[in-house]
């Protein structure tokens, strides 16, 4: 378990954490996370989407883990004690992502995120706020928000 | 945070407590128990707010503070007969006061028309026409102020509202001659055309003074010489003293005033700064102004003399110490300082330490101003989120310490061993600890039932109809967190009641009941929960009518078996109103459902009871803080969830001949001659698709507030444990079928069920399986 | 050495309103929250000046400021007398109880100070 520090990062740069989902990298805003854990099994909630895996105790808080593959429309996760929870706080939640691999903390300009091609499926693209090229490897910047909005009805993850 | 900010905040906060000491007041005086003493706190009230308002420069709330708190003035002064009607007045005035604070803290528009109206009621009952909006006021000289005699005047507000209040110039301490000062410190000046005339110059150069203090400057602890300074910092003085008066040493008053000055001041000022110095002692002194239009008079060399003479004096004074008395600033010119010293107390200790005296004299007085702060009420404020995270802390602290016992049992660790006793021990201590905290936070529903009283007014006045409301049990305390949830739900129950519930006063006195109906609202603990009831003595739920639009809304089929408590309780059923139009009290859509809702998401319950053309009663039954929940930890379907012990009433494992079909699928068990529907939770909550066998599990009997009962099926019951909720709404939302979450002692998250919501859903369930049965069969 | 003032006001919020403005030009402040309050308080310290408010529960204004005034210790203390009136009716009123001066509410903190400086050096 390791505990990132905010970095207040002024100008144009960025720092990401960058993570593997499958064979896709993505990386996300440092300044959103809040912890990484390993996998913990979740406690499974009644009615919920698919890609919610349930809920998780963090310190005596109670938050829910989302299957990142599976939110994004790709091949849901079989969890594995080598998986990872990445903690991130959005607005006044707290969410974890259940990833593959965290590879990575970069580095970035502004200047250096690309807009997302258009080739991948609308749902993926949805979350991606840009691509980032780095030693001949492609990573997409998700948008944490677009993750946790998409679903506002009823029951769910709340906006 | 900036200082401004902050005291703004205490301002506000201040406000509310006003308020509820001027409702608090009122309600008092109306119930005829009050004394002076009320009145005043009522009118200081009004006053403080007024003040504060002023400061901040929030002048709608002033102006109306103000009306409102001359209103008062007049009725504790007498003036105003204090009567049923007038205290109805001030209660509605309170009620606008209110608003206005709000407006003024959270923004908003205010209702003019309200206040306006208000506000004139207000001056009628003052005595005051309310006068037309004039035109604003130049320069206040410019305009003649009427000033009257007091009794039997009408006073004229201006266009601010102000009434000016009725001024008496008292004479007697004046020469006739003296310039009068009015009311804006402007006095006539004296101008004598043949110095005037005589003089080239057309200009002033400044004033000649005149100032003989009185013995009452003195008195007052003001001193001559500090104002003769002040003088002096408008520009060159030439002063002489007339000290003709002085008495030899032994025949001198100690208080007594000798001295006249005559002071020529060449200054740039004016008049009017010149008479400011003096402002503070006017009354207290001869005071002449004349301008001084030729050029500085050569002081005669014996009035020079005086002067340096007074002077030195006057420094020497200085040297000695701080002058303790109004005598010791009048320099007695040869006398040594401090044989006439009125004060010979104090003068020796300050004189003995000057120097000692500036010292220990602040940190003292800081300690002295601490250990006075008035103990009469032993409290001290705290801020909330301190407590709230000394609240979650303790809830860490008990689910820390249910995980320790659970490992130590999983160890293997005998139950006698003093590790176990230990734990036994520490358990009890985490217990009395959360028991504490969580009275800390627990507070009196009395300002919740204020509100209330505020909301049956204009419910009333709204309806037409004649109202009271009785409260009993304000002191009952409740979680502040429930307290705060408890005031939407409460206003809706009682917007019901007298919409609804109480008739108009001529339907009640035809039918024998007295004119004025009565809500009554009573607080109380019971069995670990807080109990609300809010009753009203009104015509009670017109049970055909609300069957009939229940069938219409399709909620029951129409020849469904109800008894008449399943009747009343299909108000609370979502997409129920009875308002045929949406009536601007209890429309708006908001049904008894959204009620309900509330209630059970502070972990309540809500249930209802009416007696036709005597009344209905709500009952609210609310857990005594939202924290902790006594709960039995069950397994369904492989997952762990609580359920709420308080809805348990009793387990069972059912036997195959006590159970039933209902329908396709639906079941029910037979107990003690009724069939309870059978619910498998796993179905309900999506943990499995194949209903399980019911002959292998265990079956919990629960019961909804309003007495519906289920039995839920559970694979195998854990144990009984207290445990700390935790809530789902902040990082996920709302889930069906459950209430919150808890964190066990393994450290893993369980589910808590929210048995009224599945209950519920099965009633609804069978109902609609029995309306579609009807329907097919028809 | 900055001068000490007592300031008596049931309103927190005046309270600390003259706190801030009398701090921020140098002085100490010792408060009390009433008429009473504030005679105890005269019992452990010897402000150089004493601002008062006139409408507070047990005892008012005015019968604090004849209780300082009647007071062999505490007479010769300048006493400033906070008011919501510019007429004179309660200024005369603050007078004849013995007040040496008086601030009008709302308080511009300018006049405040020059209040004090000129009852007391």
């Amino acid at each position: 378990m390791t505990q990132l520090h905010e970095q207040s990062v002024a100008g144009a740069n960025n720092e990401l954490i960058a993570f593997r989902l499958g064979q896709q990298e993505f990386c996300v805003d440092i300044m959103s996370v809040r912890d990484i854990r390993g996998w913990t099994p979740t406690t499974p909630l009644p009615h919920s989407e698919h890609y919610v895996k349930g809920v998780i105790n963090l310190r005596g808080a109670v938050l829910p883990v989302v299957d990142l593959a599976a939110r994004l429309g790709f091949t849901p996760a079989d969890p594995t004690p080598r998986h990872v929870i990445i903690i991130t706080q959005v607005g006044r939640q707290t969410i974890g992502l259940l990833v593959d691999a965290v590879s990575d903390i970069l580095t970035v300009e502004s200047s250096s995120i690309q807009a997302t091609p258009n080739v991948a499926s609308e749902l993926a693209r949805s979350f991606m706020k840009g691509v980032i090229a780095m030693e001949g490897r492609m990573i997409s910047l998700i948008a944490l928000d677009s993750v946790l909005t998409h679903n506002q009805s009823g029951s769910g993850l709340l906006n | 945070m900036d200082t401004m900010a902050a005291i703004k905040q205490t301002f506000f906060q201040e406000c509310e407590e006003q308020l509820a000491e001027l409702e608090d007041g009122l309600l008092t005086i109306e119930r005829e128990e009050g004394d002076v003493e009320t009145i005043n706190a009522v009118f200081r009230a009004v006053h403080s707010i007024k003040g504060g308002a002023g400061a901040f420069g929030l002048d709608a709330l002033v102006r109306f503070a103000h009306t409102f708190e001359t209103t008062l003035d007049g009725m504790r002064s007498g003036r105003i007969e204090i009567t049923q009607q007038i205290i109805k007045l001030m209660l509605r005035s309170a009620d606008v006061l209110s608003d206005l604070v709000r407006i003024s803290r959270d923004g908003g528009a205010a209702d003019e028309a309200r206040v306006a109206q208000m506000t004139e009621e207000l001056q009628k009952a003052c005595g005051i026409e309310p006068a037309p909006a004039a035109p604003a006021a130049a320069a206040p000289a410019a305009a003649p102020v009427a000033i009257e005699p007091v009794e039997g005047a009408a006073l004229v507000p201006d266009e601010f509202g102000f009434v000016p209040t009725p001024v008496h110039f008292d004479f007697a301490d004046e020469q006739p001659e003296e310039p009068q000062v009015d009311e804006f410190g402007f006095a006539p000046v004296k101008i004598d055309f043949d110095e005037l005339l005589a003089e080239d110059a057309s200009h002033t150069e400044g004033f000649e003074i005149r100032f003989r203090p009185k013995p009452e400057l003195y008195a007052k602890a003001n001193d001559a010489l500090r104002l003769l300074r002040e003088l002096g910092r408008m520009g060159e003085m030439e002063v002489t003293c007339d000290y003709s008066s002085l008495p030899h040493l032994d025949a001198i008053d100690p208080e007594g005033a000798y001295f006249d000055w005559t002071i020529k001041l060449k200054t740039d000022g004016t008049e009017a700064a010149v008479r400011e110095i003096f402002e503070f002692v006017e009354f207290d002194c001869d005071l002449e102004v004349r301008p001084l239009i030729s050029g500085f008079v050569e002081a005669p060399e014996e009035a020079e003399k005086v002067v340096k003479e007074v002077l030195a004096q006057v420094a020497a004074e200085e040297q000695a110490e701080k002058a303790v008395a109004p005598v010791a600033a009048a320099p007695v010119f040869e006398v040594k300082p401090a044989a006439p010293a009125p004060e010979p107390v104090a003068a020796p200790v300050q004189e003995a330490a000057p120097a000692v005296a500036a010292a220990p004299a602040a940190p003292a007085a800081n300690a002295a101003a601490a250990a006075s702060a008035p103990a009469p009420s032993a409290t001290i404020r705290v801020d909330l989120d301190r407590v709230d995270r000394l609240i979650d802390l303790v809830g860490e602290l008990v689910i820390n310490q249910s995980m320790l016992a659970q490992r130590v049992m999983e160890a293997g660790i005998a139950r006698l061993s003093d590790v176990a006793v230990g734990l036994d021990d520490l358990e009890h201590l985490t217990r009395e600890i959360q028991d504490s905290v969580m009275a800390i936070r627990a507070q009196p529903v009395r300002p919740i039932f204020q509100r209330m009283s505020r909301v049956v007014r204009e419910v009333a006045d709204m309806t037409g109809k004649s109202v009271r409301l009785i409260t009993e049990g304000e002191n009952c305390e409740v979680d502040k967190t429930v307290i705060e949830r408890l005031a939407d739900p409460l206003t809706h129950m009682i917007r019901n009641a007298i919409d609804h519930g109480i008739e108009k006063p001529e339907d009640r006195i035809a039918k024998g009941k007295p004119e004025q109906g009565v809500v009554r609202m009573i607080a109380a603990h019971r069995s670990g929960r807080v109990v609300i009831e809010v009753a009203d003595d009104g015509a009670g739920i017109n049970r055909q009518r609300v069957r009939d639009i229940a069938v219409k809304k399709g909620i029951i089929s129409p020849d469904a078996q109800l008894t008449d408590a399943e009747i009343d309780d299909l108000i609370f059923a979502p997409g129920f109103s009875t308002a045929e139009k949406i009536s601007d009290v209890s429309g708006r859509g908001v049904g008894m459902d959204v009620v309900r809702r509330s209630i059970q998401a502070l972990g309540g319950r809500i249930s209802i009871s009416s007696r036709p053309g005597q009344g209905t009663t709500f009952t609210l039954s609310l857990p005594l803080t939202l924290a902790v929940l006594d709960g039995m930890v069950v397994t369904v379907a492989g997952q762990t969830l609580v359920v709420p012990l308080s809805t348990i009433v009793e387990t069972l494992q059912p036997k195959e001949s006590d159970i039933h079909g209902l329908g396709e699928k639906a079941r029910v068990i037979a107990i003690r001659g009724s069939f309870i529907p059978l619910i498998d939770v796993g179905a309900v909550l999506g943990y499995r698709e194949v209903e399980a066998d019911p002959v292998q599990s265990v079956a919990v009997m629960v019961e909804t507030e309003n007495q519906s009962q289920c039995a839920l099926m559970v694979d195998a019951i854990i144990g009984q444990q207290q445990v700390v909720i935790k809530s789902l709404e902040t990082n996920y939302g709302h889930v069906f079928g459950v209430a919150a979450a808890t964190i066990l002692g393994d450290g893993r998250v369980a589910v808590i069920l929210d048995v009224d919501a599945i209950v519920a859903g099965s009633r609804t369930e069978m109902a609609r399986i029995d309306a579609n049965r009807k329907r097919n069969a028809a | 050495m900055p001068k000490t003032i007592l300031t008596v006001d049931d309103s927190r919020t005046i309270r600390e309103m003259l706190k801030a403005a009398l701090i921020d030009a140098g002085m100490e402040v010792v408060q009390a929250e009433d008429g009473i309050h504030g005679l105890e308080v005269l019992e452990t310290c010897a402000p150089d000046v004493i601002i008062t408010d006139i409408n507070m529960p047990r005892l008012d204004g005015f019968g604090f400021i004849e209780a300082v005034r009647g007071s062999e210790k505490h007479r010769a203390i300048p006493i400033l007398v906070l008011t919501t009136e510019s007429t004179d009716d309660k200024k005369d009123r603050a007078r004849r109880a013995g007040a040496s001066g008086w601030i009008i509410k709302p308080f511009d903190p300018v006049k405040l100070v020059s209040a004090i400086n000129r009852v007391a050096a």
